[in-house]
């Protein structure tokens, strides 16, 4: 087989390993939402429980694609120099908090449990920025865009929990959504226009729609709706949904074609080529 | 004293035959697909200024090496000479090392492969090794032989017995393998005389592997001509 210098798609992280970072993302998020705002009994519990459920089934998707299951654990060996194990470590305590708190009923528990979901969209962006192989990934800023994009699809998620819960909006969840689809928007830019020229091609031309999506239905659509909500009290609870939706949908899109479209190699360089023969 | 033992690909001499892939394979008995030296067959240049140039690649034994810091296992690390191993006792298989891999050097493969179908011909029953399923595998620079041939007095690079299959079996003598740090090795003398480069050197990734492309520039020479 013969590979000439043309970056070709990675094929070792699929959609397995996307939907970590889809669910663990928006479950790390949401975790953090429902810590902060105050929910009633029995309502914080539920919130909690999604939110770990969804990182559970996160990484139990990238469980199913490592060759070697039963060693998962070996996972936890290199704390010193990978993310990998060091996000492992975070969900390790992000379970226990969270469980705690749902047990103990303890907002201390539920505090603990949000740093730990921060941590956790934290690594899952340092995991991004650690592969050198692949440009898309390798870029330093992607760490912040994996982040805001967690904290977009939470908020996102928890603003449609509020309303199934008949909680209205609360202020601080519409905040957090206008903020972090605005930060994500920032950051999908300054990410965007440092890895451009770095980026093969066909990478480049599945990345950028997914990203103007960002800014579209991203961040446009949830902040009109957002606006429109806080205007017209009868739109409020539908106008909040849909927000939630399309801040989830523009933050899977984009994760989706950044780990499974977007992952090309850079190939092979040849800076000089051979001088055979002579003067 | 501390030795590096690197490879070095003389891409004036590589003629592409592939000889090095199949003693590769032939020594560490990789399955269909794996390849754990390949020689790239590349065209480069614009009409008329067209060179066809083969590129031996692989691991390229990295002094700060990416696959081993992103290992969630450490079954991936570097050896005091340089070079880097996998454990496949403690490897997940989670693909971390393959992505993190500026050069492509690293294979998965989820279940036993071999040449004709199914049922593996009586060579590869022989050599077939169920710790290389679903684990990370690549290029070791025939470490076992380095460690044999040491252990027997050899020097690698310049004894057979003790150098990477893929450098003995190199017809046009391309390939070569040496320690970096003695001054007075094959491989150091050849980089001291040539012009050379590594491949994604901008990463930081500290390459042991070596290509050659002209003879050194010397004070009052010019360097041959050619596409550059």
């Amino acid at each position: 087989m013969s590979y000439g210098p043309r970056p070709w798609l990675q094929l070792h992280w699929d959609q397995r390993a996307a939907l970590n970072f889809i669910f663990g993302g928006t479950g790390g998020g949401f975790i953090l939402l429902s810590a902060i705002v105050a929910l009633p009994p029995r309502v914080g519990e539920a919130a909690m429980l999604l939110g770990l459920a969804l990182v559970a089934a996160g990484l139990a998707s990238v469980w199913m694609e490592i060759g070697r299951k039963l060693r998962a654990v070996h996972v936890f060996f290199n704390p010193f120099t990978s993310w990998m194990t060091r996000e492992s470590f975070v969900a390790a305590l992000l379970f226990g908090c969270g469980l705690a708190a749902i047990v103990l009923e303890s907002p201390r528990f539920a505090a603990g449990a949000a740093v730990a979901a921060l941590g956790f969209v934290y690594s899952q962006g340092r995991i991004l920025r650690a592969s050198k192989g692949i440009p898309a990934w390798r870029e330093p800023t992607i760490t912040w865009l994996i982040f805001w994009t967690a904290i977009a699809e939470g908020a996102g998620l928890f603003l449609i929990f509020s309303a199934l819960a008949g909680l209205g909006i609360p202020t601080v969840a519409g905040g957090t959504l206008a903020l972090a689809v605005v930060a994500r928007g920032v950051a999908w830019s300054v990410y965007r226009g440092r890895v451009s020229a770095d980026l093969a091609p066909q990478a480049r031309a599945v990345l950028e729609p997914a990203g103007k999506q960002l800014y579209q239905l991203g961040a446009i659509v949830p902040l009109a709706l957002l606006l429109t909500g806080g205007a017209i009290d009868a739109f409020a609870p539908g106008a909040a949904v849909l927000a939630g939706i399309a801040a989830l949908a523009a933050g899977w899109r984009f994760k989706f074609v950044l780990v499974v479209r977007a992952s090309f190699n850079q190939g092979f360089s040849l800076p000089r080529v051979p001088v055979r023969g002579g003067k | 004293m501390t030795k590096r033992w690197i490879m070095i690909a003389d891409l004036r001499r590589c003629v592409g035959c592939q000889t090095c892939t199949a003693a590769c394979k032939h020594t560490n008995a990789t399955p269909p697909e794996v390849q754990w030296r390949r020689v790239l067959d590349m065209e480069v240049g614009e009409y008329p200024e067209v060179k066809r140039v083969f590129v031996p690649v692989g691991c390229m034994h990295c002094a700060d090496p990416p696959c081993m810091h992103v290992c969630p296992s450490t079954a991936t690390r570097k050896r005091a000479d340089g070079i880097v191993t996998i454990d496949y006792d403690l490897c997940i298989g989670c693909g971390y090392c393959a992505v993190a891999c500026p050069y492509q050097a690293r294979y998965k493969i989820d279940k036993p492969s071999f040449a004709y179908g199914d049922a593996p011909m009586e060579n590869e029953a022989k050599t077939f090794d169920w710790k290389r399923i679903g684990v990370a595998t690549k290029c070791t620079f025939c470490s076992d032989r380095v460690d044999a041939g040491l252990a027997k007095g050899l020097t690698p690079g310049v004894d057979p017995e003790a150098t990477p299959a893929c450098v003995n079996s190199c017809i046009a003598g391309a390939l070569h393998f040496g320690d970096r740090e003695d001054p007075e090795s094959n491989v150091s003398r050849l980089l001291e005389e040539n012009e050379h480069f590594r491949m994604h050197e901008e990463l930081g990734t500290d390459p042991g592997f070596y290509y050659l492309w002209d003879k050194a520039a010397k004070e009052g020479y010019e360097r041959g001509g050619g596409v550059r």
